[in-house]
């Protein structure tokens, strides 16, 4: 009776052994079917793999000829993203506070959260390709889907930081008597406001690589630039393009990461 | 002067938590309020300015029936009675000066509170109370420099900002460290006779209550069984309040003593 144990194992994950087995049968019986059944043309693949041999060697070596042109796209991309971030920033701020769980009356905060999921529901894409119908091609349809797009990342991580404060400060204002805004204004913002600030840093940044894919579909920007030299095969100037995009948004990163450490 | 009568609250089915408490305060009075943890001290005086709302009963306050009260009028009844609490809730990233003067949230206009235009009569009278508590040389301090001690004063003061007609004191020195923790008693108990304010103090420093209030309140699970001077607090009384579990308070587990 008194013999002490000297065996241990971890409880497995799922205790049940037919739910545990079963599972793992279902999900690689899954896998193996989706992989025979997905549909690979092989003859398209390898022509495909000689239209990609072409359009590289067309590319090589980048042309930077029309350097104007990409700078003013480029230029274009920025304006886009800064006016993208301020106007999603200005709306992310009431936003995330009507989203918030411990601010908001329900009704309000299902509002808030709603419009939240809509603004993320969609990828920029597909909001820019709207947007383009809507009000044209140029660089609005730019500045209006990417508003959207930060609206969905700020408004949405921003409530989730109001819902994590210190509650001890906003009582301390109510038990004063304090008015609704004022008591957003002491207890709560300055406890989300190094959080809004790295965001909004992070966002700028975000955007201005997203204003380089919603050009693509007509919305502006050096994307539009870019499509525009793949539509008259101008694989070198492209390539020349791909290049700028890909250093500046390595620049634009290593700036907003620095400032963001400095800042938390 | 405050009357609180036929007290109660309960959370839900559960057994309540104040049970038909009568409390009595006037004039310049500092009162202890002892008893262990889950009596129902802070519950008590949460629903004092409703932070908790009371399930029944009644709190008057100078002539004002507060638990009746609307919700804009429960906004400027607030303003009249002072609470500092265990954890000081001051705005880490705002000055000292921005947090004192917090306290006058109730009386200023938004747009004054989010431009820092105060009134004059209202910085005079900030620095006149930090002064008095030795923390006017921090005014454009932020409050997370501030050591325990000195972030209460700054909780005491800007409680005393609002010209409260009663101070409520939620633990002021769970906190601190001893030493400090005296310091911060009896500043509560010289502002409450200098600024002529009754203070009610919850407090598990049975020590420190005794020897800085006029009066002791002593709960247990939602009832006052003691309410009396401090020198009236004996060994049997502290038996009395600090005995048992909440668990021998519930009928059906008749069991216990």
């Amino acid at each position: 009776m008194s013999t002490v144990q000297d065996h241990w194992q971890k409880p497995p994950f799922i205790e049940n052994k037919l739910l545990r087995y079963g599972l793992y049968i279902v999900v690689f019986g899954y896998l193996s079917v989706t992989l025979v059944t997905l549909p690979v043309n092989w003859q398209r693949v390898a022509e495909g793999m000689e239209r990609a041999s072409r359009i590289f060697g067309g590319a090589f070596p980048p042309s930077f000829e029309r350097s104007g042109l990409l700078i003013d796209g480029f230029l274009e991309s920025l304006k886009i993203a800064i006016l993208a971030s301020v106007g999603g920033i200005l709306l992310s701020v009431p936003l995330a506070f009507m989203a918030a769980k411990n601010i908001s009356a329900k009704p309000i905060y299902l509002l808030g959260r709603g419009l939240i999921i809509i603004a993320r529901s969609f990828h920029p894409v597909i909001v820019a390709i709207i947007f383009v119908k809507a009000v044209g091609f140029g660089p609005l349809a730019g500045v209006l889907t990417l508003i959207v797009y930060s609206i969905g990342f700020v408004a949405k991580l921003l409530a989730e930081k109001i819902e994590e404060i210190d509650f001890g400060q906003v009582e301390a204002m109510k038990s004063a008597g304090a008015p609704f805004l004022s008591t957003i204004a002491y207890a709560v913002f300055p406890q989300v406001m190094p959080r809004l600030v790295g965001l909004s840093i992070y966002q700028l940044d975000s955007n201005l690589r997203a204003s380089a894919v919603v050009g693509i579909v007509g919305a502006g920007g050096i994307g539009a630039t870019l499509a525009n030299a793949f539509g008259r095969y101008d694989y070198d100037f492209a390539l020349a393009i791909t290049m700028v995009i890909v250093g500046v948004i390595l620049i634009s990163e290593a700036f907003s990461g620095v400032i963001r450490k400095r800042i938390s | 002067m405050l009357e609180i009568t036929h007290l109660i609250k309960s959370y839900g089915d559960a057994a309540p938590v104040l049970k038909d408490l009568h409390l009595k305060v006037e004039g310049e009075q500092v009162v202890s309020v002892i008893g262990s943890s889950g009596a129902g001290k802070s519950t008590l005086l949460r629903c004092i300015n409703r932070l908790v709302e009371p399930t029944s009963g009644s709190i008057v306050l100078n002539g004002t029936e507060f638990t009746t009260l609307g919700k804009r009028e429960l906004r400027t009844a607030r303003r009249r009675i002072g609470m500092v609490f265990q954890s000081f809730n001051l705005v880490d990233r705002l000055t000292v000066m921005e947090n004192v003067q917090s306290g006058r949230l109730g009386y200023i206009s938004t747009w004054a509170a989010l431009t820092r235009n105060y009134p004059k009569d209202d910085i005079r009278r900030a620095f006149e109370l930090m002064e008095r508590v030795g923390i006017a040389q921090y005014a454009n301090k932020r409050t997370d420099e501030l050591s325990g001690g000195e972030r209460q004063r700054v909780g005491v003061v800007r409680a005393l900002m609002q010209r409260p007609e009663i101070l409520l004191a939620d633990e002021p020195t769970a906190s601190l460290d001893p030493k400090t923790s005296e310091q911060i008693m009896g500043l509560l108990r010289d502002l409450a006779s200098e600024l002529n304010l009754p203070v009610i103090i919850n407090i598990h420093n049975v020590g420190e209550a005794k020897e800085y209030s006029d009066r002791i309140v002593g709960m247990r699970y939602g009832k006052i069984i003691f309410d009396d001077l401090p020198a009236a607090l004996g060994t049997e009384e502290m038996d009395a309040i600090y005995s048992g579990t909440p668990a021998d308070e519930r009928p059906s587990m008749g069991a216990a003593a």
